[in-house]
């Protein structure tokens, strides 16, 4: 049985995001954000990357990263989702660099992990691990033609990882994003960008081709749906103290609204089902760590992850009452980052599909 | 290999298992220190953190070593005996934990009355002082193992006069003694798994109080307390619940299935599976210092899939979801849902939600004692219990 409590290093970790998201990133500022023309704190991007070393941690230390593993992202990623941080960590430093390291990329990995460049993985980000090897891109003569739509973080990437058909089958390839054309998508998850993205006749550096090409992208879809299940959790957690905190100070009828059964009955069903929320991402971290029942492990988290973050927040929004529906709040931003999250990476229904033919239960 | 691995080894190397007389086996266990490690040399233990436990119990069940009846283990294991060593004196721990640890003595548990079940503090069997005994009258309710026990952990009222949570006090009731009568409590599945009992003049000794007169709410704390955890934090593999029944049924008939089953299988799969690596996790924290109160929710949850997944089954069914495998009236020790048909599942999996603590009551518990919410207002914290409406 996998290791599902978290090691004295971990809290370390989690202690040093934290203080930093708290100091540099308070809701106050990601909300003052959301609505100008700079989305992502790229500066605090920095910070994570280069002074926390945080964009290497899965790349081993020989590629100038921190040589770490999903269980350490894991705890990265709760922090980011608690923080509901406007950084491009996820489609750099797990979906793009999942992908390289996969197809043995030597040449990228060092640069993303020094923190020096950033890139994301140019699939819809609703694309399911177990999905058909996309087909939406065309090699002829080795370039590159054709559409991505909705593709996460792209906004602020330098290269895109871009699987594509060539004629001998999928391939895997190394796209400088000034070379495409890009086009922002008005997101509902105003923390986190998407856009779309044309390629007409570019030139990649080829990474992969036939097995190796399909292996490497659903590996990293599957490190991605696995991690993103954890900041799923972050952010659940934080719905779910945010809102105790605020059932304890807000009185009504004379009392404070958390002693209410009404209230504190959907509470205490809201924390049990985030305390399974994290046992399940804890298993699929240490399930990507180890590479032991991976398949199921991130399947569970995924699906369990994704609607226990939309539970949390629609749970905050409610018990908030009237507060919670202003701007002003900062639930919305969350809200809006866990129901885009259900649909990214693979549905919960879409990973209930997966697991079906991992654990023998056909339809 | 650990210090406590070596020990039990050498152990079953002079007590070998195969064809060993079960209650010498585990006397010898007991007295080894290898019942309950977390328990002090000469209780059964060795002063062992309490995590170490699921090592030494699985390294016995792998050598096929004899293991007490499974009425000793619920009540006894589980409520009773962390209870006596809590709060027993010496004496009572020398007399009473051997004997139950082996099964020789089976324990039930007198708490529920017909009239405190969620309100277990207002309760109203009385024990009045006479002498150097106590005689107790009352009746209590959802009695498991009351008609094979021998010894009851009973909590009854000694002083009517305070508040309620004051006026209790904690006793080990002889359940031979002749003021004690059982009777079965059938249920809605058909059978009577609990009894009621009702005591008429029960004399027990003072020597057989536990804790101090009128610490009796106190001490049935860590009875629960233990309670919610021998429920919720037992490892369990993967489909090892009802849903691996569920799961066997799809696998091996392609007939009953549909697609809105399918669905409802697969989200009742991986809610089964969340559960488990929860009480996984709670099993793995459980490694240092006490069981709190994050065992409640394990067991909250354990209701709701129980009774989701046992719901499903029955529709899986179709037409034989509508036949009941047979009402009689048994008095059964133990109950291997497992091999039994949907329909029993279905009936006994509502009770899940009610014993060792309602869902609403654990839902409170979870709210104040894992949230720090504020408790509801009280209207009987302050009344003498004898002056409370009823």
């Amino acid at each position: 049985m996998s290791e599902l409590l978290y090691s004295e290093v971990e809290n370390d970790l989690r202690a040093s995001v934290r203080d930093l998201l708290s100091d540099r990133s308070p809701w106050t500022a990601v909300l003052a954000r959301t609505e100008t023309d700079q989305p992502y704190d790229l500066a605090l991007w920095r910070t994570l990357a280069t002074e926390l070393g945080l964009a290497g941690l899965l790349v081993p230390e020989e590629l100038g990263g921190a040589g770490a593993s999903a269980r350490e992202v894991a705890v990265v990623l709760e922090e980011l989702g608690r923080a509901v941080a406007p950084v491009p960590f996820l489609g750099s430093a797990v979906l793009a660099t999942s992908a390289l390291l996969a197809a043995g990329d030597a040449e990228l990995l060092p640069e993303l992990a020094a923190g020096n460049r950033t890139a994301t993985l140019g699939v819809t980000y609703t694309t399911a691990p177990n999905a058909v090897f996309p087909a939406s891109v065309h090699v002829h003569n080795g370039r590159l033609t054709g559409r991505i739509g909705s593709v996460v973080d792209l906004d602020v990437a330098e290269f895109v990882v871009v699987p594509a058909v060539g004629a001998a089958g999928p391939e895997l390839h190394v796209v400088e994003v000034s070379s495409a054309r890009v086009t922002p998508v008005v997101p509902l998850d105003l923390t986190r960008r998407i856009s779309h993205l044309e390629l007409d006749g570019v030139s990649g550096r080829l990474l992969a081709t036939g097995d190796a090409a399909e292996q490497a992208l659903r590996s990293a879809l599957t490190t991605g749906a696995g991690l993103l299940a954890a900041e799923q959790l972050g952010l659940a957690q934080w719905c779910l103290d945010s809102t105790v905190d605020y059932a304890k100070t807000r009185y009504q009828f004379g009392r404070q609204i958390g002693s209410f059964q009404a209230i504190k009955h959907r509470l205490a069903d809201l924390w049990a089902a985030t305390s399974s929320a994290l046992a399940t991402s804890r298993a699929a971290a240490s399930a990507l760590a180890t590479g032991e029942d991976v398949g199921v492990s991130v399947a569970v988290a995924a699906a369990y992850c994704s609607d226990v973050a939309v539970l949390a927040a629609e749970e905050a929004l409610q018990l908030h009452g009237g507060i919670g529906m202003t701007w002003e709040h900062p639930v919305h931003l969350y809200l809006g980052r866990a129901k885009s999250s259900q649909l990214a990476l693979g549905s919960p229904e879409r990973h209930r599909a997966a697991l079906a033919t991992l654990i023998d239960l056909p339809a | 290999m650990t210090d406590l691995a070596a020990k039990v080894e050498a152990f079953l190397a002079e007590h070998p298992p195969a064809g060993a007389d079960p209650i010498e086996f585990l006397r010898a266990r007991f007295d080894a220190g290898l019942a309950w490690v977390h328990f002090p040399v000469g209780a059964g233990g060795l002063g062992a953190p309490r995590a170490a436990q699921f090592a030494v119990d699985e390294a016995f069940a792998a050598a096929g070593a004899p293991e007490a009846v499974p009425a000793a283990k619920v009540i006894g294991y589980g409520m009773a005996a962390p209870t006596i060593l809590t709060f027993g004196t010496p004496e009572q721990h020398e007399r009473f934990l051997r004997p139950l640890f082996t099964g020789e003595e089976v324990w039930c548990q007198l708490f529920s009355e017909p009239g405190a079940g969620s309100d277990l503090a207002t309760l109203a069997t009385r024990a009045v002082r006479d002498g150097d005994d106590w005689v107790v009258d009352g009746q209590k309710v959802w009695t498991s193992f009351a008609h094979a026990a021998r010894w009851a952990i009973l909590v009854a009222r000694t002083d009517p006069t305070v508040p309620k949570h004051q006026g209790l006090s904690y006793f080990i009731c002889d359940m031979n003694d002749a003021g004690v009568q059982v009777r079965p409590l059938r249920q809605i599945t058909g059978e009577a798994e609990f009894n009621e009992v009702f005591l008429n003049a029960v004399r027990v000794p003072d020597a057989h109080r536990l804790g101090a007169v009128g610490e009796g709410w106190k001490v049935a704390q860590t009875t629960l307390m233990n309670e919610r955890v021998a429920i919720g934090a037992h490892a369990a593999p993967r489909e090892g619940g009802l849903i691996g029944v569920a799961a066997r049924t799809w696998r091996e008939h392609p007939e009953l299935r549909t697609p809105g089953l399918h669905d409802r299988l697969l989200r009742l799969w991986v809610q089964a599976e969340a559960l488990r690596l929860t009480s996984e996790r709670l099993r793995q924290g459980l490694a240092v210092g006490q069981p709190g109160p994050e065992g409640s929710a394990a067991k909250l949850a354990f209701a709701t899939i129980n009774q989701a997944v046992s719901g499903f089954e029955v529709e899986l069914q179709g037409e034989q979801g509508l036949a009941y495998e047979d009402w009689t009236m048994r008095r059964p020790l133990e109950t291997d849902w497992a091999s039994r048909d949907p329909g029993f599942r279905y009936l006994r999996t509502k009770g899940n939600s009610i014993e060792g603590g309602t869902s609403e009551i654990l839902r409170n518990i979870i709210a104040e004692r894992v949230l720090g919410l504020p408790r509801e207002p009280r209207s009987d914290a302050d009344v003498a219990w004898k002056d409370l409406p009823r």
